[in-house]
């Protein structure tokens, strides 16, 4: 059986954590690229042109490309012929964030409770998904997520008989309820099926994967390209200010629902979307 | 075209600035999010007096990342401001004159904005590596519990900012969209 230290596991997450905020992921740079060459509207170029620019310094001098460095979420999948030693593997997550957070000078953005909103200073605890699956593998994957685009985010539980046309309304409308304040432009997460929980749970994952890649099943890969360019033509643009450049991607991610049941979870991502991950 | 203008904004400047003006603004502004704004909220409503003289002032609405050893502040990029439109009429009636941050506004803040002169800027929202090069200096003058939220008082040079809504209440969310969509037509 694989043994893997938690010593590691929090060294790794730490790196994580810092990655993730300063350097804008190889796909995104390539969207930027394609929508500078679509975009038509002078102040929205001006715009693409300042977000990269502020992206190349990020990197340049090792400093969070935005001052929301979220709050971690953090992706586990656990080979089940793994074994952990030396401690427990929530807290050397939690121990992980907690050091990244403190020595990468990110902002410390996390309260103790919903209501009493007392900060934890360390950016802890931190929002794990497990996932256990055969092989003695380990992969984490960090995705800090900033509020200003997640508080932009809905679900909503729709009929069956509401259908595809339902979906794609849905997802139009809670880009445009969005409109300037989740710093466009975005990429949008969206989770089809499973439960009420599932669903959002699809639509964080959703984001996790690169803008490169498209689903799997043309169907859901001809409806995120359908759903881009639908945004597109929304106007919103770079920050709003008006321009073609309102969404940078559309990532979907399905599952089996019930019979009366036909849930859809936009997660919204702004242009930054970071994530980072690690193979033991 | 972009405006250079200095703080403490006057009269003359608020008319002179117009919804989708480019600004680079100089000067000292202020720092609130959330948390402060609720706490000087409760001190205009017990009669007390703010830390800051809040007369024709401009807040940032923006929680930094910390400073690294030698410089004034970390990544400072604009927080999404619909969150202090509960506290906004209050801060311009007694004198607050200019804010900046990024999002939309509601109808309240734009109608105190327009009784008793105030304009909103928009930062540019993501771009906080960018803009904390143009803060030279930031002190902490309240709320220091509130750690990124605490307010500082910045020193900025030439910080980029487009003008959202005028003190006569246009707004350059909706002109900008309108231009560009009958631009495609």
């Amino acid at each position: 059986m694989k043994e893997i230290h938690v010593s590691k596991i929090t060294e790794a997450v730490k790196k994580l954590c810092i990655d993730a905020n300063y350097y804008l992921t190889d796909d995104m740079r390539k969207r930027f690229e394609e929508a500078k060459e679509k975009e038509t509207f002078p102040i929205a170029q001006g715009i693409l042109d300042i977000l990269v620019q502020n992206a190349d310094i990020a990197k340049n001098e090792n400093m969070p490309m935005c001052q929301d460095t979220g709050m971690a979420v953090v992706f586990v999948e656990i080979g089940q012929d793994v074994h952990i030693v030396g401690g427990s593997l929530e807290e050397a997550i939690h121990e992980g964030v907690r050091q990244g957070y403190t020595e990468g000078y990110l902002r410390k953005s996390v309260v103790n409770d919903p209501i009493e909103r007392i900060n934890t200073k360390d950016n802890t605890p931190a929002i794990i998904n497990y996932n256990v699956v055969p092989g003695d593998g380990l992969k984490i994957t960090v995705a800090p997520k900033g509020f200003g685009s997640e508080n932009m985010s809905q679900l909503k539980m729709l009929k069956p008989s509401d259908g595809l046309e339902g979906v794609k309304e849905f997802v139009l409308k809670v880009v445009k309820e969005a409109g300037p304040n989740p710093c466009p432009p975005i990429v949008v997460g969206v989770g089809i099926g499973g439960t009420f929980d599932k669903a959002a749970y699809l639509a964080k994952k959703a984001l996790l994967r690169s803008t490169d890649e498209r689903n799997a099943n043309p169907f859901y890969a001809n409806l995120e390209a359908e759903l881009l360019e639908a945004i597109n033509n929304l106007g919103i643009g770079p920050q709003g200010f008006g321009g073609r450049t309102t969404a940078l991607a559309v990532n979907i991610e399905t599952f089996a629902t019930h019979i009366a049941g036909l849930p859809v979870a936009v997660n919204i991502n702004c242009h930054a979307t970071r994530h980072a991950e690690v193979h033991f | 075209m972009e405006k250079r203008i200095t703080t403490p904004l006057t009269d003359e400047m608020l008319k002179d600035l117009k919804a989708g003006d480019s600004v680079l603004i100089s000067g000292y502004i202020y720092t609130a999010r959330d948390a402060a704004h609720k706490r000087l909220v409760e001190l205009l409503k017990e009669g007390k007096e703010l830390p800051f003289d809040i007369k024709d002032q401009v807040i940032y609405y923006v929680g930094p990342t910390p400073a690294k050893e030698g410089q004034p502040i970390g990544s400072a990029g604009p927080t999404t401001s619909y969150r202090m439109d509960a506290y906004s009429p209050a801060l311009i009636e007694v004198g607050l004159n200019g804010m900046i941050g990024k999002g939309k506004r509601d109808a309240s803040v734009v109608e105190a904005m327009k009784k008793h002169g105030a304009v909103y800027f928009a930062a540019i929202g993501g771009a906080a590596a960018l803009t904390a090069k143009c803060v030279k200096s930031a002190e902490l003058i309240a709320y220091e519990d509130l750690g990124a939220e605490a307010i500082r008082k910045l020193y900025v040079e030439d910080l980029p900012l487009v003008v959202v809504i005028d003190s006569e209440g246009n707004n350059f969310y909706e002109i900008g969209q309108k231009e560009y969509l009958n631009s495609t037509k």
